[in-house]
């Protein structure tokens, strides 16, 4: 994969290349000489603080879509309180949807701050046994905009894994940004020797989502992440007046459940469009204290199958 | 220069993913050509392009001319024309796995070496967040920029990222446009009941508050969404349709809010 400094020209082959420091684009590049030495091949010495740190971390679970705005944040944040329902079941999860972080929103944590003590920084703690964190703790005014580029955004996550005091979790659910860019490829190489990492897709029924799914999910295949399954969010909408479902997001080519037969990745379910999910996420509420809504059925299922597959491939 | 024959240069903007920039800059487009202006469409959302696939032009690709690369063209008339990374691609299905500095190479290239031609209208369709895509349309772009449209949907959630991008504008000197509420509202098919199932007015509130233009209010309409999986114009395929009413007024207002700069 691509490393490539904050300082190096457009055309940076990137420090881990077999042209590092030896291509046109290398010509007065300030790392030129650390590069063609072969030096910056050498492995990250945070790889090995970030495993330490982690040791107590079991499952780490990326969510991820190509897309935005399909859910990636509500199912986060609902899978860490469905997973966490089981109270012997420990629960964190890292928001490092560093340019606009929605986890403290959802999970009712708006203007919680980080503290830091003698063993790193601290998440927050939404229960017993389910913690966050977020870069959203990190600023000043939710209005605060976070203009980085990719070396900024890296540094922060490196940070999140390597010096917050996750302690002994069963599962880290991590959030994403949309796309296949520097964040992701910062957090997959960041987790490399910490262990078991899998992913969760998630998308919206619609052809033009679809589309970067499947980016995405070839992007797993390409950094060797296994995929546990594909989530369908937003499917059907049940009027809440005449109780009929009707679909706002036109499925094409047999939707999801196509993209999964046809990339032979696993279907884990269906979330209804249910505008009771989106008030509870204003609102900063698990929409599972719904017990019997079908969103709620859904998530439990949906939870359930990757507590199974964690299960097993352990 | 390639963009100097360009007359308005629009940026479609929102802090949060899949608000609808991609359908709305297509629409704003398509309106504009309607009212008889030339139009290109900048896609500047490299790791996940949509604009090929909702101008029906997925299996296009660009080609050299002396000035540079020419632009796809989406109409006979050439009146509206397009660029994305998309028309690069071997396969659609490909992932580009770039870290910022390559997606910065590539921005500047659309807007140096692309052969835009005489254009009333260029609009710069951009991913979601304030970073590494955002800064190079931006620099590269220096004080041309009329105006940004910002896009949200009316939850909160999907506001705070927006008064993220707001600020984004402000440090970066770049005039705004207005506030577009989009997926604001949506009616039963089987008993016309409307439900605000992103709930409603978060859009408005936002323009309230930060003293700017409201835009307009898109409802949730699937017809709007097939016309984005099939690459058509609403006003061809639905003019029954209600959302072609705010449709319109966000065309009208565009093109006002452009003149009056």
């Amino acid at each position: 994969t691509m490393d490539v400094p904050q300082d190096a020209p457009t055309h940076c082959p990137g420090t881990e290349s077999e042209d590092a420091g030896k291509s046109s684009a290398c010509a007065g590049c300030p790392n030129q000489n650390i590069c063609a030495s072969g030096e910056a091949k050498a492995p990250d010495p945070d790889l090995s603080k970030i495993r330490d740190s982690l040791t107590n971390v079991k499952h780490k679970i990326l969510v991820l879509s190509g897309k935005g705005g399909v859910g990636k944040s509500t199912v986060t944040s609902h899978l860490a309180y469905a997973l966490s329902e089981d109270v012997d079941c420990t629960v964190g999860v890292l928001d490092i949807d560093i340019c606009g972080p929605s986890i403290p929103q959802i999970m009712g944590l708006q203007g919680e701050q980080v503290h830091s003590s003698g063993s790193g920084w601290s998440p927050i703690y939404v229960d017993d046994n389910l913690c966050v964190m977020s870069p959203g703790f990190l600023l000043a005014s939710p209005k605060d905009a976070v203009i980085w580029r990719g070396p900024k955004k890296n540094g922060l996550i490196k940070q999140f894994l390597r010096d917050v005091d996750w302690g002994t979790l069963d599962y880290l659910v991590v959030d994403t940004p949309p796309g296949t860019s520097d964040e992701h490829l910062s957090i997959v190489k960041f987790l490399s020797e910490a262990g078991i990492t899998s992913a969760v897709i998630v998308t919206t029924p619609q052809e033009v989502a679809l589309l970067d799914v499947r980016k995405e999910i070839n992007f797993c295949k390409k950094v060797n992440i296994p995929i546990i399954g594909i989530i369908e969010n937003m499917g059907a909408f049940v009027c809440p007046n005449c109780k009929k479902s009707s679909i706002i997001f036109p499925p094409t080519e047999n939707g999801v459940k196509g993209v999964a037969k046809s990339m032979e990745i696993a279907y884990l379910g269906s979330i209804p469009l249910d505008p009771l999910i989106g008030k509870c996420c204003d609102s900063g509420q698990s929409y599972l204290q719904s017990p019997h809504a079908q969103g709620t059925l859904s998530y439990k299922n949906i939870s359930n199958q990757i507590k199974d597959y964690c299960y097993i491939s352990n | 220069d390639n963009l100097s024959s360009v007359k308005n240069v629009i940026l479609v903007l929102s802090g949060k993913g899949g608000v609808g920039k991609s359908t709305l800059s297509v629409q704003i487009a398509l309106g504009l050509v309607h009212a008889g202006k030339t139009v290109g469409i900048l896609d500047t959302d490299v790791c996940g392009p949509s604009i090929p696939k909702m101008l029906n032009l997925e299996n296009a690709s660009i080609y050299q001319c002396d000035q540079g690369w020419v632009p796809v063209f989406a109409t006979d008339d050439k009146k509206l024309c397009a660029m994305s990374i998309a028309f690069m691609l071997g396969s659609k299905d490909e992932p580009v796995i770039w870290r910022g500095p390559k997606k910065t190479a590539m921005i500047k290239q659309f807007l140096t070496d692309v052969h835009w031609g005489e254009m009333d209208y260029l609009i710069i369709d951009t991913p979601p967040g304030t970073s590494d895509e955002h800064l190079s349309v931006v620099q590269n772009l220096k004080g041309r920029v009329t105006g940004a449209i910002l896009v949200t949907t009316p939850q909160a959630v999907a506001v705070s990222d927006v008064r993220r991008e707001l600020t984004f504008c402000w440090k970066t000197s770049i005039p705004v446009l207005g506030v577009v509420e989009n997926m604001s509202g949506y009616v039963c098919p089987h008993c016309s009941e409307c439900s605000l199932i992103f709930s409603q007015g978060g859009g408005e509130e936002l323009a309230k508050q930060e003293n700017l233009r409201f835009l307009a209010r898109i409802p949730l309409d699937p017809n709007l969404a097939n016309c984005c999986e099939t690459g058509r114009n609403l006003i061809d395929v639905f003019p029954d349709s209600a959302t072609l009413k705010p449709m319109m007024e966000l065309q009208v207002q565009t093109d006002y809010c452009c003149k009056s700069r």
